[in-house]
């Protein structure tokens, strides 16, 4: 315990803030494709803060693009097919149907552990892009495109259009990022570690280590339907690749590099996993995912600790 | 009544393919622990391999009945040399880590080798039917049937119960089930469990190239084939029980029917047959059929 009250300097308040500001800043100097990047960057990196905290009580989801797929595509729904066009309705929606979707396989899931648990986590996301796949009414592979979104019926202008969806992405990321990190400091997310630590000593102290996975599973499920929804307001367009396997790997790369130092790594990290993706895809269209899988073991190989463990070092040192 | 007997062989070929890309990953994860990703990848330049070789063999004119002798003999170099160099270069490395993180370095495995294979072989189409229709048809209940598809039957069945007997029988195969048992006092028995680890991973990876070889002549090579059969392959071993040799046979007749079944009456829902039949098993038995029930430890 005392491991995790230590460097308290990355996990509290102020630096969230401080976050926050830099982003916002960095949005009016960076160049429109860098901050896009960055933008689907914040929306994908609420998805691996998901798959983060499970590593935390010990379990590994193959499947986290479950989630972020049925919240991309819960917006996508009501205001495609619907006509809802409002931002905050349609995130609502999107959280809501992922937390739901979260408590019913939260039920099945609670059960497994370790292999069993990714592979599970796995085959139940490929079971919705097999679905999604052969759905002609929406669209297919191709998915579909999402409608623009208003704020409380104010339709931005075109030209500011993206600078909004922008702040509102940025602000609703960091902001999950501090709850989440609240959750993690609480009595309620110290016994996450201690499932993956012990359960059997756990029941014995009272505990029960399933009702633990449970609220685990759920609370992920919830952060990633709002990355889904952030990613289908910011790109306009919603897509079964969202759910698949390859996604979700994405994910677990991230969360593992992330490290467990602070709830904004996993954001910074698949930041950094976009930006390996696009310039590799730059530089050698045909082997870019021969240099993000040989990113991938070089992390894993020269890494063990995560990028955190960079930062945490030079502290002992 | 031509459906039904449709469904009943196309049933038994389905698992006999399932049963040849499953049964090396179940091989690898039983001994190894590692949960191989990358052998989708290894399918894929399984199906690329031999559809070279045989494209060079029939330019050269040579007789067409050897052909399948070539295709056995490459799929056997390529299965040794892609299996050794991979367990040799990297995953000796890693040997200890934790499951799922060996999850992610396969998965990484196979990103890098499904470029490696566009790289090598381009971005086209390959075909090479002519093995597939050297047999002809067979009428079987009044349903005329590749004789191909029968035979990779025997093929499965064969290489199966090869792979049975060398665990059961050899002195390597037993020195392999030790490993299975207890990886420590093996090697304090004086087990080379290095060797063994490689041998596995080489067996393992042979029989995804067999699995890609003898599919390449019934489908056109591109790329991505191999996505498709990874996938595939987890839900045959988990409906097993990952590991157990018998429950990938078990499991591959399981997804077989279910994809047949799916595949003639709605096939719309193919790949969700699976994985549902999948489900169905996990829920009543949660680690798969044959899945070794392990105690608690405090």
């Amino acid at each position: 315990m005392t491991q995790t009250m230590m460097k308290t300097d990355f996990r509290r308040e102020p630096v969230y803030i401080a976050v926050l500001a830099l982003l916002l800043i960095a949005g009016f100097f960076l160049p429109s494709w860098l901050r896009f990047l960055l933008q689907t960057a914040l929306a994908g990196g609420l998805v691996a803060l998901g798959v983060a905290i499970q590593m935390r009580a010990g379990l590994v989801n193959f499947g986290q693009g479950l989630y972020y797929c049925l919240g991309g595509y819960a917006v996508g729904l009501l205001s495609a097919k619907l006509g809802i066009t409002d931002v905050f309705v349609l995130l609502a929606s999107a959280v809501v149907v992922a937390l739901l979707a979260g408590a019913l396989l939260g039920l099945l899931l609670a059960r497994y552990r370790e292999i069993f648990y990714a592979m599970l986590s796995l085959a139940v996301s490929m079971i919705l892009y097999g679905v999604l796949v052969k759905a002609a009414a929406l669209g297919s592979t191709d998915g579909f495109n999402v409608p623009p979104v208003t704020y409380l019926g104010w339709l931005p202008e075109r030209e500011i259009r993206a600078d909004v969806v922008y702040t509102l992405a940025a602000v609703l990321v960091v902001v999950s990022c501090l709850v989440v990190a609240r959750y993690l400091r609480s009595g309620a997310g110290m016994l996450c570690e201690a499932v993956a630590e012990n359960e059997i000593r756990l029941e014995y102290l009272g505990a029960s280590p399933k009702r633990i996975v449970f609220f685990v599973i759920v609370t992920a499920a919830g952060i990633s339907g709002l990355g889904g929804g952030l990613l289908a307001i910011s790109t306009g367009h919603v897509d079964p690749l969202m759910t698949n396997w390859t996604t979700s790997g994405g994910f677990v790369f991230v969360a593992l590099l992330a490290g467990r130092g602070s709830t904004i790594a996993p954001v910074i990290g698949f930041f950094l996993l976009e930006l390996v993706q696009t310039y590799a895809l730059d530089i050698a269209p045909n082997a870019w995912q021969m240099i993000l899988g040989a990113v991938m073991l070089a992390a894993i190989l020269l890494l063990p600790g995560g990028l955190w463990s960079l930062i945490d070092r030079r502290g002992k040192a | 009544m031509l459906k039904f007997t449709a469904i009943m062989l196309d049933g038994l070929n389905y698992s006999a393919w399932l049963f040849l890309v499953a049964v090396g990953l179940t091989l690898i994860y039983g001994v190894m622990r590692i949960l191989n990703i990358a052998h989708g990848a290894f399918y894929a330049i399984g199906a690329y391999v031999c559809a070279s070789t045989l494209g060079l063999y029939y330019g050269a004119g040579l007789p067409e009945a050897l052909a399948f002798l070539a295709m056995g003999l490459v799929a056997l170099i390529a299965g040794v040399v892609l299996g050794l160099a991979v367990e040799r270069g990297v995953l000796r490395f890693l040997y200890g880590k934790d499951e799922v993180l060996m999850v992610l370095v396969t998965y990484a495995l196979f990103l890098i080798l499904g470029d490696a294979v566009k790289l090598i072989w381009g971005v086209e189409s390959y075909f090479v039917y002519q093995p597939y229709a050297y047999f002809g048809f067979v009428e079987i209940g009044g349903l005329p049937y590749q004789v191909y598809d029968l035979l990779m039957v025997v093929l499965a069945v064969v290489l199966g119960v090869a792979l049975w007997f060398w665990l059961e029988r050899s002195r390597m195969g037993r020195m392999t089930t030790a490993v299975v048992a207890d990886r420590e006092i093996s090697a304090a028995m004086g087990i080379n469990v290095k060797r063994i680890f490689a041998t596995t991973f080489a067996i393992g990876t042979f029989f995804a190239v067999v699995g890609g070889a003898v599919t390449a002549p019934k489908i056109a090579v591109t790329p991505g084939i191999g996505v498709e059969v990874i996938i595939l392959a987890f839900a045959v071993v988990v409906i097993g029980g990952l590991g157990s040799i018998p429950g990938a046979a078990i499991g591959a007749v399981f997804a077989g029917y279910a994809r047949a079944l799916s595949v003639h009456l709605a096939p719309e829902f193919e790949l969700f047959a699976i994985y549902a039949v999948m489900a169905a098993v996990l829920a009543v038995r949660p680690h798969g059929l044959f899945a070794k029930v392990s105690g608690r430890k405090i």
